[in-house]
């Protein structure tokens, strides 16, 4: 997997799926309609701002609410590189794996890296470099099931490879 | 090694004698559902990846039911892509205006879905099918669309958090405020990636549409399922309804818990939580919060029970000046019962609105958006930001006998006051008997 680098966007605990997509956009399943209102409801500059590369960090139960992949679609279609939370709802985990949206679970990250800093992300060995504050966060490496399934290019792609 | 019941039933569809909590598994599933907006994103990921073929029809069920009747142009267009989705792959549980209901008060009313079963679902709520003894959980499109191309699913084998419910509920009080409860002690992740177990001498006092309900809900404590024991209540719902044979399974006794919780059922009382989380649970009696809108239905308390419950309260009372009360049976079974029983004949003599199934205002797709500052008492889950319509709305959740209540005082009102002060008077229909 490729590295990312870029300015990162802060968030707190339980940003929900309803705040990433809100309901009233879910009239389209295209990736490029759904990616202009991407976190509309929390940050309604996000989209202007945001800039491809660019890395989501936040706090507990990121994705919580509804199953909608809409929500991870939207944040990888408005190019984000990777999202860092203290940890993820289970739904929005499957379906970053699942669409190929780098996420990575480290408290320690969420914790320390603030709004605006430059971070970059190594995924193979999981470190997370906060180039702002010179700092390096150890996150869990994905186990090796999940790591073929990325390796794929998503869920889909790795079952045709299987079959 | 001992088992939960949720890692029996996995193990049993992964073929295997054992599985170990943090074990990934491939596993055969029972069922596969979507809806209108989960399943075009499914369809296009299917077609894209170039699968022609579905491995197994009748384990396939579509239900339209999010913005249906269609809302606007561009869910007409995802109801049509469903649609003809379902008719190529010769789809029989498709469910469209006129037979379609909320997918999750749908399925088991159905006897689609039954116990034993492990079920994966294009929609958060699949959670419900616990209250019948199956594993039935939440996914994406994407999971969708690989169930519907291979008749499996990955999962990782969840540790297990035991809810050992004691005594019966108090009258007013109902399996949304145990649920409500539950959320309010142990937070919005405080099941993350586990399987909630209810179980105890208090599940038989609990009525098939409390423990949907309770199901309902496990996902707003972050859980990959809820699941209930199969006991007479579970057996007299699916006798003559069950499609299939069921199959029974049991936790062990010995079997490992991360986490005990025990909840004396004759100790609550009728809750709400209130904006932005679930888990922001107060006494229904804590505060008089005024309310412009009050919504009855959805997935989470859209049942018979749950209309049953609003009619006792609203039949011969009068909805508040100023309060809009929108009242949605889940399916159309329901619907029928309600003309049948007068219900839906007195509830508009109240002064309610009674509309076919929808998700509508849940979610804030339509039929009954918030708008500025406005607030909303709702029986439905999630009160999330934004969630009915303008994002400085508010919704705060209830149980239909609370939310009913609250539309006769136009503010936030505990059931069990209202009933003892306020006398119905004797409704139109009683008059003209």
């Amino acid at each position: 997997m490729n590295n990312a680098r870029g300015t990162v966007f802060k968030y707190n605990d339980n940003v929900d799926t309803d705040v990433i997509i809100p309901a009233r956009y879910l009239n389209t399943p295209d990736a490029k309609e759904l990616a202009k209102h991407c976190m509309e409801d929390i940050d309604p500059e996000f989209v202007n701002n945001a800039n491809p590369g660019d890395i989501i960090v936040a706090g507990w139960n990121f994705g919580c609410g509804s199953s909608r992949e809409h929500a991870p679609l939207a944040i990888k279609t408005v190019g984000i590189s990777a999202v860092i939370a203290k940890s993820f709802a289970r739904i929005f985990y499957r379906n970053a794996i699942n669409i190929g949206l780098p996420i990575l679970e480290c408290e320690a990250a969420a914790e320390a890296i603030e709004n605006g800093d430059e971070v970059e992300v190594n995924f193979d060995e999981g470190t997370i470099t906060n180039l702002t504050k010179g700092e390096t966060y150890q996150a869990e490496p994905f186990p090796a099931f999940i790591q073929e399934i990325i390796a794929a290019g998503g869920l889909l792609p790795s079952l045709r490879r299987n079959a | 090694m001992p088992m939960t019941m949720t890692q029996k039933i996995l193990a049993a569809h992964a073929g295997q004698d054992e599985v170990r909590p943090g074990q990934l598994i491939m596993a055969e599933l029972d069922g596969v559902l979507g809806n209108d907006i989960t399943t075009p994103v499914a369809i296009r990921e299917f077609e894209k990846a170039g699968f022609d073929n579905v491995a197994d029809a009748d384990r396939i069920n579509i239900v339209l039911d999010h913005f249906v009747p269609n809302k606007d142009i561009k869910a007409a267009q995802q109801s049509a892509a469903c649609r003809k989705f379902a008719k190529t792959h010769d789809i029989p549980n498709f469910f469209d205006v006129g037979k379609m209901g909320i997918e999750h008060a749908l399925l088991p009313e159905q006897g689609i879905v039954t116990a034993g079963d492990c079920i994966i679902g294009a929609d958060s709520h699949t959670c419900t099918y616990g209250a019948l003894g199956a594993f039935s959980t939440g996914v994406g499109s994407t999971d969708m669309a690989a169930g519907m191309a291979t008749g499996k699913a990955w999962f990782k084998v969840p540790e297990a958090i035991k809810v050992e419910l004691t005594g019966e509920l108090p009258p007013y009080v109902t399996g949304k405020d145990v649920i409500l409860t539950l959320i309010g002690q142990i937070g919005v992740d405080g099941a993350l990636y586990r399987s909630l177990e209810f179980t105890g001498p208090g599940v038989k006092s609990l009525s098939m549409d409390d423990r949907l309900c309770i199901c309902n809900m496990a996902i707003e404590a972050g859980a990959k399922n809820g699941i209930f024991p199969v006991d007479e209540v579970t057996e007299a719902y699916l006798e003559g309804r069950s499609r299939r044979p069921w199959t029974k399974y049991e936790a062990d006794p010995d079997a490992e818990y991360i986490q005990s919780i025990t909840m004396d059922l004759s100790q609550l009382e009728p809750v709400t939580a209130w904006p932005h989380l679930p888990e922001n649970v107060h006494s229904a009696a804590e505060a008089p919060i005024e309310v412009d809108q009050v919504v009855i239905g959805s997935c989470t308390n859209g049942r018979m029970e749950d209309m049953e419950a609003a009619w006792e309260i609203l039949k011969g009372r009068q909805v508040k000046d100023g309060v809009r009360v929108i009242v949605i049976p889940a399916t159309m079974q329901i619907y029928k019962e309600c003309l049948k029983k007068g219900i839906i004949e007195d509830l508009i003599d109240a002064g309610c609105v009674v509309s076919t199934p929808t998700c509508g205002p849940c979610l804030g797709g339509y039929m009954g958006i918030l708008a500025e500052e406005e607030r909303c008492i709702s029986t439905t889950n999630r009160n999330f930001v934004g969630r009915m319509g303008h994002v400085t709305s508010e919704v705060y959740l209830a149980s239909p006998y609370t939310a009913a209540a609250s539309a006769i005082t136009g503010v936030i009102t505990d059931p069990r006051t209202l009933m003892q002060t306020e006398t119905p008077v004797e409704t139109e229909k009683e008059a003209a008997a």
